[in-house]
């Protein structure tokens, strides 16, 4: 199972600098829905069993990462005439080496980790690390608001991933609480995001200046 | 009484949102909150209706912040219906709706004795006070609310990230994994160390941002910049104090592990670092909305020192969120006042409130001067209280960083609020139809009584529930 397991989380940070190298922000978006249904799966793999309070678990993770939140973006990104990330601050394949470096790091540094003996094998910790810099690397460095929000949501998988260690800390009703959140966070930004395009003609959020001291 | 609490301003908003007259829905804000501080008067009277179930339940720390809130939300609330009516040309529902959703989620954050469900409640705060940032509908208003929600997301998400990694302290320690408060709190000194550090250094970034902590401040001079007055304060006194509530549960369980050195100096230093670079921006500042927000970035500074002082600065610690969050309300209701007057808030422009708006110009200005730390006024207990156990403490050099940090901040700000208050208004600011009314003004009078009696003389239920939660931060029963 933790072979299986490991290939996922390869995949995931595969995935990772795959949004980083692509300047489509369409690519992004399917990107970390593809990464949100994987990390959906990831709790069946890691217990090994289905039961039911898992399923119920599963079910709306994938159907929130991997549907409704790529739908809402698509649907954001229908009206805006710039499709791609232009000029983002540092160039694409700079962005994409920071984030296999980013990689490296995460792997060298859960090794120095004082991990309970059962996590030593999996790279679950790992990943969750270099998911977490690859969100970050994505806020930072781009300006298109929906590639940013992309961002966000990368950092949150990252996070998603971590959990995967505690299952037994978070009941149902909080992982859904927190689910619940993630999914109004998105709907709130996506409405500020449609007015910054209206009232902005740009999703670049260079534009939003105008409060400095 | 927990899901009373918790549940019957959600069914009040949901009431208001099928309230179809944008001139009664207001009505609704200040029956939710009265309603809302008797019960909460009620369960504070009777320890037997504290527990509601394993996780919810409402110890002196939560009692503390639940009291602060609903007041001044009460406050709040029956300005609302004032500032409504003035905005009278602009739709309310989703304002409405998410004052009282705010209300419900606030208390839920206060009751919540599960770490992951608390977080859930402080992510929900920031949620429902986005649209409520947003209510202008401008250019600038648009800016202010995605930095909001941006830096306010990634700031609470490390947060999360912080409570999984208490939780893995458990774990490693070969304990059964959970978020309960009671549970970490018993096995604290058995938690792994490496972990537990790296929790708490998340846990004080990520809601250190919620909190406005300086490097982290920085949505907040926009938000509240840009916000309706109504809105600052619910945000300044409201939302920073669940965020200091969850920090002070990271503290409670930290120093229960015996790490109460290693939080300390980090508290401090996060103390420190924000009220300086508040004071910095606080000189020469000439919004005088943004003075404000430093104003908060200033005092979340001294509550994060407060704390980082631990035992003999805990008293005044939390006298202070509520002298501050009662003070705040103040402030920012008399500034709303003043914008709505003058159509800016910029002190190029306004000047002479004190005679356009004699009641809102007068307690800005007393706001201003209770805030600062003079007498008699509640904050100066709680400053003074702060700045004893600092010397108590034997830390002089603190002390002293902190007694000169709060008179620049006095000089910083006292420059631009008496450029607000004196002279003479121009003649267009004199012909604009705002006029204080009894809704806009007598809110504003009730705060600023409270902050003067609490400066005279502290309530003995008051006193009697701050001094059960430092028993309770010390872990004596």
């Amino acid at each position: 199972m933790t072979n299986l397991l490991n290939s996922i989380l390869v995949i995931v940070l595969m995935l990772n600098l795959f949004a980083l190298g692509t300047s489509r922000i369409v690519s992004v978006i399917r990107t970390v829905s593809i990464q949100g249904v994987l990390l959906g799966l990831l709790p069946l793999l890691s217990h090994g069993h289905l039961s039911l309070t898992a399923f119920l678990a599963i079910l709306p993770t994938i159907a929130l990462k991997g549907v409704v939140i790529p739908g809402m973006m698509t649907h954001a990104l229908r009206d805006v005439k710039i499709k791609r990330e232009v000029e983002p601050l540092i160039g694409l394949q700079p962005t994409v080496i920071l984030g296999a470096l980013g990689t490296v790091f995460a792997l060298l540094f859960a090794d120095q980790l004082p991990l309970a003996t059962q996590h030593a094998g999996a790279l679950i910790v790992p990943t969750a690390i270099a998911t977490v810099l690859t969100g970050f690397i994505l806020l930072i460095t781009r300006f298109k608001a929906l590639t940013q929000v992309m961002g966000y949501l990368v950092l949150e998988n990252g996070i998603f991933i971590f959990g995967m260690l505690l299952v037994e800390a978070m009941p149902l009703v909080v992982e859904m609480g927190v689910l619940l959140d993630l999914f109004v966070a998105i709907f709130v930004i996506c409405i500020i995001v449609n007015q910054i395009n209206q009232a902005f003609s740009s999703l670049d959020t260079r534009r939003l200046v105008s409060l400095k001291e | 009484m927990a899901f009373l609490i918790i549940f019957f301003p959600l069914l009040m908003a949901a009431l208001a949102a099928a309230v179809p007259s944008n001139r009664l829905r207001p009505w609704l804000l200040p029956v939710t909150g009265a309603a809302h501080l008797a019960l909460t008067v009620f369960t504070l009277a009777r320890p037997d209706l504290t527990v509601s179930a394993a996780w919810l339940v409402l110890d002196p720390l939560g009692k503390l912040i639940l009291l602060v809130v609903s007041t001044l939300f009460l406050f709040c609330s029956v300005y609302a219906v004032g500032y409504l009516r003035n905005r009278g040309e602009r739709p309310n529902r989703i304002f409405c709706v998410c004052l009282m959703t705010f209300l419900g989620i606030m208390s839920l954050v206060t009751w919540s004795h599960h770490l992951g469900l608390m977080w859930v409640a402080i992510e929900g705060t920031t949620l429902v006070t986005a649209p409520l940032i947003f209510f202008n509908h401008t250019q600038r208003s648009i800016e202010a609310t995605w930095k909001y929600m941006l830096v306010g997301s990634v700031g609470i998400a490390l947060a999360l990230l912080g409570t999984f990694f208490l939780a893995y302290a458990a774990l490693h320690a070969g304990m059964e994994t959970s978020l309960v408060l009671e549970d970490l709190l018993t096995h604290a000194p058995q938690l792994s160390k490496p972990w537990l550090h790296a929790a708490f250094v998340l846990l004080l970034v990520g809601y250190g941002t919620k909190m406005g902590l300086a490097p982290m401040h920085t949505w907040k001079p926009d938000a509240y910049g840009e916000a309706p007055g109504v809105v600052g304060a619910i945000l300044a006194g409201g939302v920073t104090s669940c965020a200091f509530l969850a920090m002070l549960r990271t503290y409670h369980i930290c120093f229960a592990a015996g790490e109460g050195a290693y939080v300390s100096r980090l508290l401090l230093f996060m103390g420190l670092l924000s009220m300086a670079v508040a004071s910095l921006f606080m000189v020469g500042q000439r919004d005088f909305k943004r003075m404000l927000a430093y104003s908060s970035v200033e005092h979340m500074g001294i509550l994060a020192l407060g704390l980082g002082l631990g035992a003999p600065a805990l008293f005044g610690t939390l006298l202070h969120v509520v002298t501050n969050g009662l003070t705040k309300g103040v402030l920012f209701l008399s500034a709303g006042n003043i914008h709505r007057a003058y159509g800016s808030k910029n002190t190029e422009q306004v000047c002479g409130a004190m005679r356009r708006l004699p009641l809102s110009g007068t307690l800005f200005l007393a706001g201003f001067l209770a805030i600062t730390g003079s007498p008699p006024f509640g904050p100066f207990i709680s400053e003074f209280s702060i700045l004893n156990g600092a010397f108590d403490a034997g830390r002089m050099a603190t002390g002293g960083i902190f007694l000169f940090l709060l008179l620049v901040v006095f000089i910083g700000m006292g420059a631009t609020v008496l450029k607000v208050v004196q002279g003479r208004a121009s003649l267009e600011a004199r012909n604009t139809p705002y006029r204080d009314t009894f809704l806009t003004g007598a809110p504003i009078v009730g705060l600023m009584v409270l902050v003067l009696l609490i400066g005279l003389y502290i309530p003995a239920p008051l006193a009697g529930l701050i001094r059960d939660a430092v028993l309770f931060l010390e872990g004596q029963p």
